[in-house]
């Protein structure tokens, strides 16, 4: 199959980026293009002009600055996954980028294009939003950062307005902070069926801060408030991680998503399973 | 658009539709029809290649976004007429059946050992997600990686 007629510009710089950007009110910004290439290919995405901005130094890369680790939009995945940054401050993004679709995927897809991508069964997302992740969103006016709870809107929708470039994610970096994620993926595409991202503020087995998202199992990338107050305040026991499966899927009921592989009742009843298993996991 | 690739070592130069894909730039441009196009939907690996040493795609990447970058692919793998030994070992371990797909396999199997030259079971049939067979089951994929492995 082949896409769509098409242009294609390559611009040196965001600036020249957003200058184009604005000009076409058709323009599709192109990083690595493994989710928006295979779309065009099927013509469920037919962009009049393609911006690429997959080469842009200023948007790769991965540093510490002060309590931020700051991940830039056009790193691909497999730079995530292998940066001791992410390892050491974020663990659960570094497994969630490392199991994400397959090496061709992880070497060239980008992390930025992903999230604001969106796509509901994808991983890094889910992680993102648990880890109280930031956007850091420009635009010909100006910058703006975006919490990761009001970034999410919908299946493939972001609060990324027309004009805007997703320039970095930023993640804070706490002492004592564990997490994990697991996912159940799908056999054969290795998208999410249900994924779990937790951040756990642990020490000396008391449970003080906890964050928890799910994704895969529903339209967007979803905290779970039932489930974190369930571990919060607790020693991470085998009671409170009954509960917190509890919550998770009484939650999640309701708004499950439902397809061949998997029912919305299995995609509910998994969410606590794979919530246990992540936790354990953040411990481990 | 104007676009610059080498492949194989050679520097081409051609004018190219924005939209081409760089699989059917390299079989219908350059007429290396080694890389097969296996499912259009980017899932099965048939059409990985390698761009600036990393195992991708070909079929998920436009030739204009391969501009300036380095191709290699499966015609590009033996050096003076000795075959890459991850070659040698499907032949010699029978890794494939009906074939379509141990151009892509190889692809991605010999990026991986560069960057896993002591692999586990395990490590091998997780680096090699991204590639589909429907003949052999993988077992003999796997020996020829653990074989190629230990030539290498």
């Amino acid at each position: 199959m082949r896409p769509a007629q098409t242009t294609y510009q390559r611009p040196t710089s965001v600036a020249e980026a957003l200058q184009i950007l604005a000009a076409h009110e058709g323009a599709k910004l192109l990083a690595g293009g493994h989710s928006l290439i295979p779309a065009m290919n099927q013509r469920l995405a037919t962009p009049e002009l393609l911006v690429d901005i997959g080469r842009l130094d200023e948007l790769k890369g991965i540093s510490v600055s002060g309590n931020t680790l700051v991940i830039g939009a056009a790193t691909p995945h497999a730079q995530v996954t292998a940066s001791p940054n992410v390892r050491a401050h974020a663990r659960a993004l570094a497994q969630a980028c490392g199991m994400l679709a397959d090496p061709q995927v992880r070497n060239w897809g980008t992390i930025g294009g992903n999230i604001a991508h969106a796509d509901p069964a994808s991983d890094p997302p889910t992680v993102v939003l648990a880890a109280g992740g930031k956007l850091r969103l420009q635009s010909a006016t100006g910058q703006r950062v975006v919490d990761a709870n009001d970034f999410f809107l919908d299946l493939f929708t972001t609060a990324l307005q027309p004009g805007e470039i997703l320039r970095s994610i930023e993640l804070p970096i706490v002492v004592d902070r564990r997490s994990a994620y697991v996912k159940m993926p799908h056999p054969a595409s290795r998208y999410a069926v249900v994924g779990v991202a937790v951040f756990l503020d642990v020490a000396n087995g008391y449970c003080s801060h906890a964050s928890v998202a799910i994704g895969g199992a529903v339209p967007k990338a979803t905290r779970s408030p039932g489930a974190e107050r369930a571990l919060q305040g607790s020693h991470l026991d085998d009671a409170a991680l009954a509960a917190a499966a509890a919550a998770i899927s009484a939650e999640v009921s309701g708004m499950a998503m439902s397809d061949l592989y998997a029912s919305a009742e299995y995609r509910t009843a998994m969410a606590g399973v794979i919530l246990q298993q992540a936790v354990r996991a953040a411990l481990a | 658009m104007k676009v610059t690739v080498t492949v194989n070592g050679t520097r081409y130069e051609r004018e190219v539709e924005s939209r081409m894909l760089l699989v059917h730039f390299l079989r219908e441009e350059l007429g290396l029809t080694g890389t097969n196009i296996g499912c259009d939907t980017s899932q099965c690996g048939a059409c990985t290649v390698h761009m600036d040493g990393k195992s991708v795609k070909s079929c998920a990447v436009l030739a204009v976004q391969a501009d300036g970058r380095e191709v290699t692919t499966i015609e590009g793998l033996a050096q003076d007429g000795t075959l890459h030994p991850l070659q040698a070992a499907f032949w010699e371990k029978h890794g494939l059946q009906c074939g379509y797909c141990t151009p892509g396999m190889i692809m991605a199997g010999s990026a991986f050992l560069r960057d896993h030259p002591h692999p586990t079971d395990e490590e091998i049939r997780h680096g090699l997600e991204g590639n589909i067979c429907r003949c052999t089951g993988y077992q003999n994929i796997v020996a020829a990686m653990k074989s190629a492995a230990e030539n290498m």
